[in-house]
């Protein structure tokens, strides 16, 4: 009788539990209460924090290869890379592109923005990342979560949760981490500006958009391939009109879907074991150095274009380049606004920032291409 | 007459007016929703409201006539 009692403690789980597991525990409650409570990105946080917990329970086994049930989600799911380009699908159904189109200039803020993420390679090298690690840090600073997970899965996968979890977080903490950047590199009298009625786009522009897009940078960055032609497909179901069925399910309930498996799967990759390095910690502040830089280089690049442009933009909308669609877009808008209350920069903002999408996954491409 | 436009596409969230009430410059009109973010409409001259052209929930696109004040 005593032995089976005995039997029954030694496999139990909680013989196990080590220190580090206790840590990931708080680090699961407080993304638990940042997701609920806050409501910071909870599609993505519930499910990550959740992950994280169940991994730190000894002895379930549920990210053992081959055996356990999350292992399989993420070896199938992220490993293989399947959810983020699906994931890219959904986004593509709902991106409006119109933005972009009436004002392809934006697409060169996109692009600027992304100045930040060389900016942070070089910084994460020089602080002793080997070029992978570095590369899966500096993607941080695109602020485009699928992109940031499908890079790292790919060059650093013992990253994962911690590029990831980054990611997100700061997509959620865009309000905050912005405006005083925002503030500092433009004058009061730049952020009055106000832009005028975007022209209008017509249904022939948004069909041809995802095709020849996707035709373009595909010819150009193959690596890109995966996300770029999920994200296009899924735009041109949304813009044909024809395939409304496929539109909303992409989008809804395929996203949805996906979104789960992916959460948890994140999540599980943060074992006390992995993720409790000195390494990590950097990694979150590599990453918000990522992102205030590439703030920075959308603006200072709005600032460049304004040199040559007869009819001004307003720089703010640079800041949108950092692809936290539709985060960044709102931040532009609510800053530009504050200076100036007839100023309604949200569709100016949301051309730069869908572009911002396209300028990450591109350099996340190119990234892959060089180290992968 | 002037009118009351709408400067970006979304949902009327609120409508914050009633015809016959008089207006000031800079009140706040009708409250826009796009992108999940509330934006506030405000009134460009003073006067009193003699049509409201929009009610809660109505989707508007820019450029679209949302108040019309004499």
């Amino acid at each position: 009788m005593l032995d089976i009692l005995k039997d029954l403690i030694y496999s139990s789980g909680a013989v196990s539990l080590t220190g580090g597991n206790l840590v990931m525990w708080l680090v699961s409650f407080v993304l638990l209460y940042l997701a609920i409570k806050k409501q910071y990105e909870p599609l993505l946080l519930l499910p990550i924090a959740f992950g994280i917990l169940i991994v730190n329970l000894p002895l379930t086994f549920l990210m053992e290869p081959e055996h356990g049930l999350v292992w399989f989600f993420y070896h199938y799911g992220i490993e293989l890379d399947i959810i983020p380009p699906l994931i890219f699908l959904g986004l593509g159904a709902m991106i409006d592109f119109g933005p972009l189109i009436a004002n392809p200039k934006t697409l060169l803020l996109g692009a600027g923005a992304q100045a930040g993420l060389y900016v942070t390679f070089f910084a994460a090298v020089l602080f002793g990342f080997d070029l992978q690690e570095a590369a899966s840090i500096a993607i941080i600073g695109g602020a485009d979560g699928p992109t940031t997970i499908f890079l790292t899965s790919k060059l650093a996968p013992h990253l994962l949760g911690a590029t990831a979890v980054s990611a997100y977080a700061y997509m959620a903490l865009v309000p905050i981490i912005q405006p005083p950047m925002m503030k500092l590199l433009t004058t009061e009298h730049e952020r009055k500006i106000v832009m005028g009625k975007l022209r209008p786009v017509s249904k022939l522009q948004r069909v041809c958009f995802p095709i020849v897009t996707a035709m373009a940078i595909m010819l150009m960055v193959p690596t890109a391939a995966p996300l770029i032609s999920m994200l296009m497909l899924g735009n041109l179901f949304k813009e044909s009109g024809v395939v409304e069925r496929l539109s909303k399910a992409a989008s809804n309930e395929l996203m949805n879907i996906v979104t789960i498996f992916l959460g948890l799967s994140v999540g599980a990759t943060m074992t006390a074991g992995t993720f409790l390095s000195p390494k990590v910690l950097f990694i979150f502040f590599l990453g918000l150095f990522a992102f205030i830089v590439s703030t920075g280089a959308g603006l200072i690049m709005a600032k460049i274009m304004n040199l040559f442009l007869k009819n001004k933009i307003n720089p703010l909308i640079g800041a949108a380049g950092v692809s936290a669609v539709p985060m960044a877009a709102r931040c532009v808008h609510k800053v530009g606004s504050e200076a100036n209350r007839r100023n309604y920069l949200l569709m100016h903002a949301m051309g730069p920032n869908v572009a911002g999408v396209i300028g990450t996954v591109v350099a996340a491409a190119i990234l892959l291409k060089n180290l992968g | 007459m002037p009118e009351l436009l709408a400067p970006i596409a979304g949902n009327v969230w609120k409508v914050l007016i009633a015809v016959g009430d008089k207006v000031e410059l800079d009140d706040e009109l009708i409250i826009l929703e796009a992108l999940k973010m509330e934006t506030p409409i405000y009134c460009d001259d003073g006067g009193t409201v003699s049509e409201v052209r929009v009610k809660e929930g109505d989707s508007v696109n820019e450029g679209d006539v949302l108040v019309i004040i004499d």
